[in-house]
């Protein structure tokens, strides 16, 4: 578009470089006009619009503005915009403006830039809005949000109750992959936090108990911790990271390639198609990681126990039986295929929840993680507290 | 060919939340049509589509398959209908987790009582019609934007389906092979005597395939014209319609 070789095109190198200038004329019969002059070019100091704006009104009279670039020694776009920027204005101020005396390149980009004119209601809504307004939006999206929540849950249900009457569409090849996934793939992962989180309950219950003499009660401490809920929980945080990370971002991915759509429109419900194995996997696999994670979290405190308390390994192990019951053994069960659900809950609805956009897909990754740990925290202390009050 | 109506919108009303995109759409889809959704970028035109398949619900009005109500029908119903129709998208949404093959075959698996040895034969079959036999191992990451619009054809007629609808079939597509995926819509048309409808801004393509067509102004937010394309090239009297179909050329 800039081809012709005239004065002050955009690559007009090899001059002085001297730096660009605006200077305003007062007005003669009603004609102001502006010299500009210098390098207008986007890596050196250029004048803002705002500068002959602002001395535009101590000029009155002008009725015509003139703009005049015959020393300008080379543009790129920071002058279009000033350019452009000063037409608006005197748009508005009803000021005609004559950039007849600009290179002709200017001239035909601004004619551009000013071709269509700005759509009022391409502007989104939402920005700039008073704080009452957004709060008001804010709760009425947490009302939207709960009610979707429920709905998916409901949804879910349905699904399941048509996989438990051999009605639910969906792939055995899926499920078995998403068990894998959610299984034997986690072991190493599961192992070394749970082991850890094993020492260190050892590690903190050994010093207190130390000062009774009463270190043998480490073993307890470790095995009814680890068993009643550590375990559940650990693995629970581990599979919400890995799994429930994992599902909301495949589902997300699907939605932005809008394989999602394809399925309602071939007539498979994405909720029996999709969620439904991933579900299964997760509620299924949940309960051996935990048994898993009990037995490695027990091992870390038999580390401690043995290695640096000095406690004999029958000894230790003798008191971890003495101090498990098959009831405690249950309660870790029930809290990691509660676990189970909200993860693949959390997950699934983040995913298919998920917007158009790439970012999207990151946000419902977040998403499913932040919700999925919450929901396991705030679950935690309610079978805890419930099962304080039943006396278990 | 008969002109018995096959999908019928009355008065429909497209919104997200309280911003509407088109109001008051009235237009008939004909037996064996090649029913052409065009108008600018952002009109609405995909939007439609979505209405006609049964992605969005619309905020106002009806449409019809056949003497069904689609949006009043029970869901059973509904997905006889949604089974009728195949759907190829924008970007062929293959499902990435498998081949082109299971792909193609998921819909036989999940609708059909055909053993497995039928299927792949049918898949097979499918997958040549389209020019992409050959490639059933493969997985849509591993083949080109094109092949992958194919496939997505492909799959999308693979319960041979009343009716198929394109959300911009030439899009990203070199001009041969845009070309040539018209030929396809029109061979499937003659061949299998399905209807047609594409969402589309080619020209080109408007004027090979199409015989009939609604088109969306993003301004009025209505349609402001319907029918054959080339008739409406030579005398719409709107002028955004024809210089929309002229390239604003005349």
């Amino acid at each position: 578009m800039i081809h012709i070789p005239e004065k002050g095109t955009p690559h007009d190198r090899g001059r002085a470089e001297e730096e660009a200038a605006v200077r305003c004329e007062p007005p003669a019969a009603g004609v102001l006009t502006v010299y500009l002059s210098g390098c207008w070019k986007i890596d050196g100091p250029t004048p803002s619009a705002d500068e002959v704006i602002q001395q535009v009104p101590s000029l009155p009279g002008a009725s015509r503005m003139v703009l005049n670039a015959e020393q300008v020694s080379a543009w790129d776009s920071t002058l279009l915009s000033f350019i452009v920027k000063l037409g608006a204005y005197c748009a508005a101020q009803e000021i005609a403006f004559d950039s007849q005396m600009l290179p002709a390149g200017i001239q035909r980009l601004v004619k551009l830039a000013t071709a269509v004119p700005a759509k009022e209601t391409s502007h989104r809504i939402g920005k700039g809005q008073p704080f009452l307004a957004r709060l008001g939006e804010a709760v009425l999206g947490v009302w939207q949000g709960t009610a979707d929540m429920l709905a998916f849950i409901g949804e879910a249900f349905v699904a399941f109750c048509r996989f438990l009457t051999g009605r639910a569409q969906y792939q055995r090849s899926d499920l078995l992959r998403f068990m894998w996934n959610c299984g034997p793939q986690a072991l190493p992962i599961v192992t070394l936090i749970s082991l850890l989180v094993g020492l260190i309950l050892a590690f903190v219950g050994a010093i207190q108990l130390l000062l009774f003499g009463a270190q043998i009660f480490v073993a307890n401490l470790v095995a009814v911790a680890m068993v009643r809920v550590m375990g559940a929980v650990m693995a629970a945080v581990i599979m919400a990271g890995r799994t429930g990370a994992a599902f909301a971002a495949q589902l997300g991915t699907m939605q932005v390639n809008e394989e999602i759509d394809a399925l309602k429109t071939m007539g498979i419900p994405p909720m029996e198609f999709l969620v439904l194995p991933r579900m299964l996997a997760i509620v299924v696999m949940m309960p051996v990681l935990c048994v898993y994670a009990d037995v490695m979290g027990i091992i870390g405190g038999l580390i401690v126990g043995v290695g640096m308390l000095n406690l004999g390994l029958v000894e230790y192990l003798n008191q971890t039986k003495a101090s498990l019951t098959l009831t405690y053994f249950w309660i870790g069960l029930f809290y990691s295929a509660v676990f189970g659900v909200l993860i693949a809950l959390a997950g699934c609805l983040r995913g298919l929840q998920c917007g158009r956009s790439a970012s999207a897909v990151g946000a419902a990754t977040t998403s499913a993680v932040v919700t999925a740990i919450v929901a396991i925290v705030v679950a935690t202390a309610v079978i805890t507290f419930a099962l304080n009050v039943i006396g278990i | 060919m008969s002109a018995a109506p096959h999908i019928v919108v009355t008065d429909l009303t497209m919104a997200y939340g309280r911003v509407v995109i088109q109001k008051d759409l009235t237009f008939t889809v004909n037996r064996g049509d090649v029913f052409i959704i065009m108008g600018g970028s952002g009109c609405g035109k995909s939007t439609l589509l979505r209405h006609l398949i049964g992605l969005i619900p619309p905020a106002k009005g009806s449409v019809h398959y056949g003497d069904i109500d689609f949006w009043q029908a029970s869901a059973a119903k509904r997905d006889r209908i949604m089974r009728g129709i195949g759907v190829l998208y924008q970007k062929g949404a293959l499902w990435s987790s498998m081949t082109l093959a299971e792909n193609v075959a998921l819909p036989l698996q999940e609708f059909t009582d055909l053993n497995a040895a039928q299927i792949e034969e049918l898949v097979a079959l499918k997958l040549a019609l389209v020019g992409l036999a050959g490639f059933e191992g493969h997985y849509p990451s591993e083949i080109s934007g094109g092949m992958q619009k194919r496939a997505g054809l492909a799959r999308a007629m693979a319960l041979d389906p009343e009716i198929l609808f394109f959300d911009e079939p030439s899009a990203g597509l070199d001009p041969i092979s845009a070309r040539r995926l018209d030929e396809l819509i029109l061979e499937l048309r003659e061949s299998l005597g399905a209807t047609v409808v594409v969402v589309t801004h080619e020209l080109a393509s408007i004027f090979a395939i199409g015989n009939n067509s609604v088109f969306l102004d993003p301004e009025t937010k209505t349609m402001i014209a319907a029918g054959d394309p080339k008739a409406l090239r030579d005398d719409a009297s709107n002028s955004t319609v024809r210089s929309f179909l002229t390239r604003g050329e005349a």
